[in-house]
């Protein structure tokens, strides 16, 4: 039968934006606009082909859909494979809204650039084109190969459009993940050494391994992924690039790129590597757990708006860890969830701190200060995507929190509740945050600014109405994506070979 | 141990039902739908709604208590008093499920019309004393906010849907303190206030979790009906956490010092959210929560402890303090007290407690706006040695005001004595010794009360002038204010007794019944003691402040002193939480940036190859190491292309 799921989709997802980077970056440098348009009407082409996937597919169906499979390297036995489940599907979705935002978002960000700005917009839809296959591929070398090729947009974009200390950052950035990526292509290669000579992820899934290297490869794997993410203590990178990063960019790799770390946790350490991730599991809460509470105090203690929004995510990190780790369904459902609407909501807040930077020149919190006298509507924004960050019922970041604190808490209760306190610190940090920005006495020097006296523009309206419409409506209705990504991770949990408990009244009556 | 055991048995085992909604009763979810619509048409339209946005606020409110009226007579119409109404799936995975249920029952019934109707009149009130705010569009807008989340707090049907109630009125609160947020206390009492909520939130968040991973829901009817399979340990620890919620919510010991701050929002937020309603939320949860409570003593004993410390604390502290608005906050924390202490004693208290909080709402409502109709007419002042003689000048707001001081003394026939004299009653009715202890608590800030009350109105109202020089001749508040006064000074003087006879077996269906109790001393005499007490209060009051007072804070002894300053709560959060915060997070950026980054910069060097190299990241070198790194990448893509095209293979 020939219907939708014959359609190669994700080939096709993959390469277009490649395809619109190229046609970007060969527009002549002196038409900007047409640059710009040009860029986002393929990304919105793009989220449109999106959305037909997600209508096409089937929540209670297989577990990977849309697969397709072209030969590669024979020899290796690597091979284009691109298949989705539930977690991957709703990844894809989520970029594919976020880089039109994102465009949009940035139509002015490289006006005053001394480079080319046709460049800026390809190397955002380059970055589009690595990110959706990395989330893709369900073929371990591919997975590895988009994973490092995906640096390369991002350096650039941090190191030739960034603010202060961009060489530095965009350097570290690179540096850093490419010490991960070298533990994971050592462990690849060990995997496909010892794993029947194949990079087939569905093979994989079956091989056997002695317990000892089975640790060594999930460490290879986890160590790549715990940067990406970042988990503590590898998490020094981030402040600085998403610092240093414009900030449509650092939306896209706070709210996307960093998703591949703990993405490739649940597609490649869990399944792969069962008995070596509940031995790890321990370790990897404990750092998760620190990181909650240790980010969090660094957020409140910034004087920097880019810095701060990058430490609050890698306090979210820490939750996504535990969610990861708790290995019960509601905490891994959290925990995707969580990486779905993080990416919304942390999205949202780079973007309008974006806003903010754009019009005082400056992202010091102290160059601000009394800010919603000037510009009422985008404080009331900020105050939004801040109340969305702090995980408050109505937003759907409170879903995925609840479902990862109350799934931990039926195994581990100490983790939880210590997880828990850092639902207060994230009000510290935020209300902080717009206090310190946009309530009090106005400070003078603010209103001397010429772009502090226009409040939001149309553009800026259009990029921030869908993340908001979108942060409520699964704030209140989470149905939709909790049920696709549901299956997948109850998948996940018996690779891992873990059942939830029973409710402990029922345990004790047995 | 064996206390609890003997204790559980005692408590009948209510089995708890819902019946679906049917009919008109199945649309009761408008209560919460209308003033939500109504808050983000406010919202959204902005400026375009500033000409009209005031009446479509009191609009919503009215339609919302017109409709939660007819409700509450259809239900009273049923046999099984309570309705369920299950709108959609909220959250289901795995065996975690939550619906977006709600529920209708004697319980949220009171609760309902305590917030729409005495929300309506603090609404229709705000027209007026908002009129020359620019803001006052969205004032309605956080108004009506707060309403729905209130509403939906009420009318859950789950432990989920009452903490998503709960935290929306915790950022409606938020909202409407730092309304004028310009105003750097105002803005800073906003975030005091809601991270101290926070605090309780997270006890509270931590119960849920207990309830769903020992019984596997959190369903009101499940929970309740599971409460006895649960070990007495279990049971106290989900209790305490309830309470933690409860005490952040409510103002209550040892979350209590965020409440008197949160007058630096408008009056009638003061009236409505940090007086009448939101405020009383903790009394909810804990008597929503009553199967879980009543089956544990020593639960409820500290329940009891914490209501009965309150109450002390908020007297003393209002005795000490010149601020209208802030005599008149402490006496919420005071009043609110009460009330744990009546759903702490369990039993038939619960609905005591219920009635105390209904009459509360009227007579501190009407005190607020009592309040802030003295402050509009005296230039936003609100040092009552700066007042006095005002009765002369506006009569309405003195004969209201009036009524409802008499009102929360508990002085017969108002609504006080009805519903605070039964509480004090309960607590000499407790089985041992605590009797005593409690009984004598809730006596003493009987006379507290009486004394720091009277003390308020005698020197706003009476004694000579002690204005400020710009004031010449003091104005009475326009119709719009003076009409909600009027109503709520009606319902501070009848619905005590009203409701004191017919609430307590209107809400016997949630609460379980009053049983006979032994008093340790005849109804009577307690009777005749508290009304000694608060006359002795009100006399000892009125002859020290019948001549006015000094304009400037006097000299005192310790105690004073200590009341003075919130009994030093402030100065012990700044030193144990605050202060070592600051520096905890000071010294961890300097740690993040000099130690992890560099040690792990240090590792990261060593497996790049030589720390040298990374020490070029400073330098110049920078670039061309990087774009080598990157070339090495790329050449590394190449090849496996290559590779794939069979060049090289």
């Amino acid at each position: 039968m020939v219907g939708v799921s014959d359609f190669p989709f994700l080939s096709i997802l993959t390469g277009a934006p490649l395809v619109g980077a190229l046609v970007v970056a060969f527009l002549p440098r002196a038409k900007p606009e047409l640059a710009k348009r040009v860029a986002l009407i393929w990304s919105i082409a793009v989220a449109v082909l999106a959305a037909v996937m997600w209508v096409a597919y089937d929540a209670g169906g297989e577990r990977f859909q849309f697969r397709e499979s072209y030969t590669w390297i024979p020899a290796w036995d690597a091979r284009f494979t691109f298949a989705v489940d539930g977690i991957a599907l709703v990844m894809l979705l989520l970029i594919a809204v976020l880089v039109p935002l994102v465009i949009l978002a940035s139509w002015h960000d490289a006006d005053s650039s001394k480079r080319s700005v046709p460049v800026y917009f390809a190397l955002l839809l380059a970055l589009e084109s690595t990110m959706i296959g990395v989330f893709a591929a369900a073929d371990v070398f591919l997975f590895y190969v988009f994973f490092e090729v995906m640096l390369v947009p991002m350096y650039f974009l941090i190191g030739s459009y960034g603010g202060q200390r961009r060489q530095y950052a965009a350097v570290k950035f690179f540096l850093y993940s490419l010490v991960g990526g070298l533990f994971m292509l050592a462990a690849v290669i060990g995997l496909w050494a010892l794993g029947g000579k194949t990079f087939s992820w569905q093979e994989l899934l079956s091989a056997d391994f002695s317990t000892n290297t089975e640790r060594w490869l999930f460490l290879g794997f986890f160590v790549a992924f715990a940067i990406k993410a970042p988990f503590f203590p590898f998490h020094t990178w981030l402040p600085d690039a998403g610092g240093a990063a414009p900030a449509g960019s650092a939306a896209l790799l706070v709210g996307v790129l960093d998703k591949v770390g703990t993405f490739g946790i649940l597609r490649y350490c869990l399944p792969l590597f069962p008995e070596a991730s509940r031995w790890f599991a321990p370790y990897a809460l404990a750092i998760a757990l620190i990181g909650i509470i240790y980010a969090a105090l660094l957020a409140v203690g910034q004087n920097d708006l880019k810095r701060l929004v990058s430490y609050t995510s890698i306090a979210h990190f820490g939750f996504i860890g535990i969610g990861i780790f708790a290995f019960t369904t509601q905490a891994g459902t959290g925990a995707v969830l969580y990486m779905v609407n993080h990416g919304l909501a942390t999205g949202l807040l780079f973007l309008v701190v974006g806003m903010f930077v754009a019009r005082r020149g400056s992202a010091l919190v102290s160059d601000f200060g009394g800010a919603g006298k000037l510009v009422p509507l985008l404080a009331g924004v900020l105050f939004f995507a801040g109340l969305a960050s702090l995980a408050l019922p109505g937003t759907a970041p409170f879903v995925s929190e609840f479902l990862v604190l109350i799934g931990t808490f039926t195994v581990n209760k100490t983790v939880a509740v210590i997880a828990t306190a850092g639902i207060i610190l994230a009000a510290a940090y935020v209300l902080w945050m717009v206090q310190r920005t946009t309530q009090g006495t106005l400070n003078p020097a603010l209103s001397t600014v010429d772009g502090m006296r226009r409040d939001m523009t149309i553009r800026e309206k259009v990029v921030v109405a869908p993340l908001i419409l979108l942060l409520l409506l699964l704030g209140f209705y989470p149905k939709p994506v909790t049920d696709v990504i549901n299956p997948a991770v109850q998948a996940t949990m018996q690779d891992v070979g873990k059942t939830d408990p029973a409710p402990a009244v029922q345990e004790a009556s047995r | 141990m064996h206390a609890n055991l003997s204790n559980a048995a005692a408590v009948p085992a209510l089995a708890v039902d819902y019946v679906p909604a049917e009919g008109f009763l199945s649309s009761f979810w408008l209560l919460i739908a209308i003033p939500l619509a109504s808050a983000a048409i406010l919202l959204l339209l902005g400026k375009r709604a500033d000409k009209w946005g005031h009446v479509l606020g009191v609009g919503s409110i009215a339609v919302s208590f017109v409709l939660a009226l007819t409700y509450f007579f259809q239900l009273r119409g049923l046999d099984n008093k309570s309705v369920e109404l299950k709108l959609f799936d909220f959250i289901s995975v795995g065996s975690f499920h939550v619906d977006f249920g709600l529920l209708f029952d004697p319980l949220s019934a009171v609760f309902v019309l305590l917030i729409t109707g005495v929300g309506s009149l603090i609404h229709l009130y705000a027209v007026g004393y908002m009129e020359h705010d620019p803001g006052r569009r969205k004032f309605f807008g956080y108004f009506n906010l707060f309403a729905a989340a209130m509403l939906l707090l009420v009318l859950g049907n789950n432990f989920v849907m009452l903490y998503f109630g709960w935290e929306g009125v915790g950022l409606a609160s938020y909202l409407l303190i730092a309304f004028w947020s310009d105003r750097p206390s105002a803005a800073t009492a906003g975030k005091k206030a809601f991270l101290m909520n926070r605090v309780g939130d997270a006890g509270f968040a931590i119960a849920i979790f207990l309830m769903f991973q020992q019984l596997g829901t959190v369903n009101y009817a499940d929970v309740f009906n599971g409460v006895g399979s649960l070990s007495s340990g279990v049971v106290l620890m989900m209790g305490l956490l309830l309470l933690l919620g409860a005490t952040g919510k409510s103002g209550q010991f040892p979350l209590q010092a965020w409440l008197p701050d949160a007058m630096e929002g408008p009056t009638p937020v003061s009236a409505l959210i940090h007086a009448a309603t939101m405020v009383t939320a903790g009394v909810y949860l804990i008597a929503r929560s009553n199967p879980i409570f009543s089956a544990n003593l020593t639960l409820q004993t500290v329940v009891v402890s914490v209501g009965a410390l309150t109450l002390l604390i908020g007297c003393i502290i209002g005795c000490a303090k010149d601020d209208i608005k802030r005599v008149l906050a402490w006496s919420t924390v005071s009043q609110i007290g009460y009330m744990f202490l009546g759903v702490g004693l369990g039993g038939g208290a619960y609905a005591l407690a219920i009635i105390h909080l209904l009459a509360h709402g009227f007579f501190k409502a009407g005190l607020f706006l009592g309040a802030g109709s003295v402050m509009h007419g005296m230039h936003e002042q609100t040092d009552i040695r700066r007042f006095g003689g005002l009765w002369r000048y506006m009569k309405i707001t003195w004969a209201t005001f009036g009524l409802a001081w008499l009102a929360i003394i508990g002085l017969p026939p108002l609504s006080g004595y009805f519903t605070k004299e039964p509480i004090i009653v309960a607590a000499f009715e407790r089985d041992d010794w605590t009797a005593w202890l409690f009984g004598t608590a809730a006596l003493l800030g009987a006379a507290l009360t009486a004394f720091y009350m009277t003390r308020l109105f005698v020197l706003t109202f009476h004694g000579p002038k002690r204005w400020t020089e710009e004031i010449d001749h003091p104005h009475e508040s326009p119709p719009v204010m003076t009409v909600p006064l009027v109503l709520l000074a009606v319902g501070s003087v009848g619905a005590g007794a009203l409701m004191a006879s017919s609430v307590p077996d209107w809400l016997t269906p949630v609460l379980g019944g009053r049983g006979e109790h032994e008093a340790v001393l005849s109804h009577n005499v307690i009777t005749i003691l508290s009304i000694a007490v608060t006359v002795l209060g009100v006399g000892l009051a009125y002859a020290l402040f019948r001549n006015g007072t000094a304009l400037q804070e006097q000299p005192a002894g310790p105690v004073v002193m200590a009341a003075r300053r919130n009994l030093y709560a402030d100065a012990f959060n700044e030193a144990v939480f605050e202060k070592p915060g600051i520096f905890l997070t000071r010294a961890l950026v300097f740690l993040d940036n000099r130690g992890i980054d560099g040690l792990v910069n240090g590792l990261a060097a060593a497996v790049g190859g030589g720390s040298s190299r990374l020490r070029r990241l400073q330098t110049g070198f920078v670039r061309s190491y990087a774009m080598s790194m990157l070339t090495g990448a790329l050449l590394v893509v190449a090849a496996f292309l290559a590779l794939q095209l069979g060049w090289l293979a």
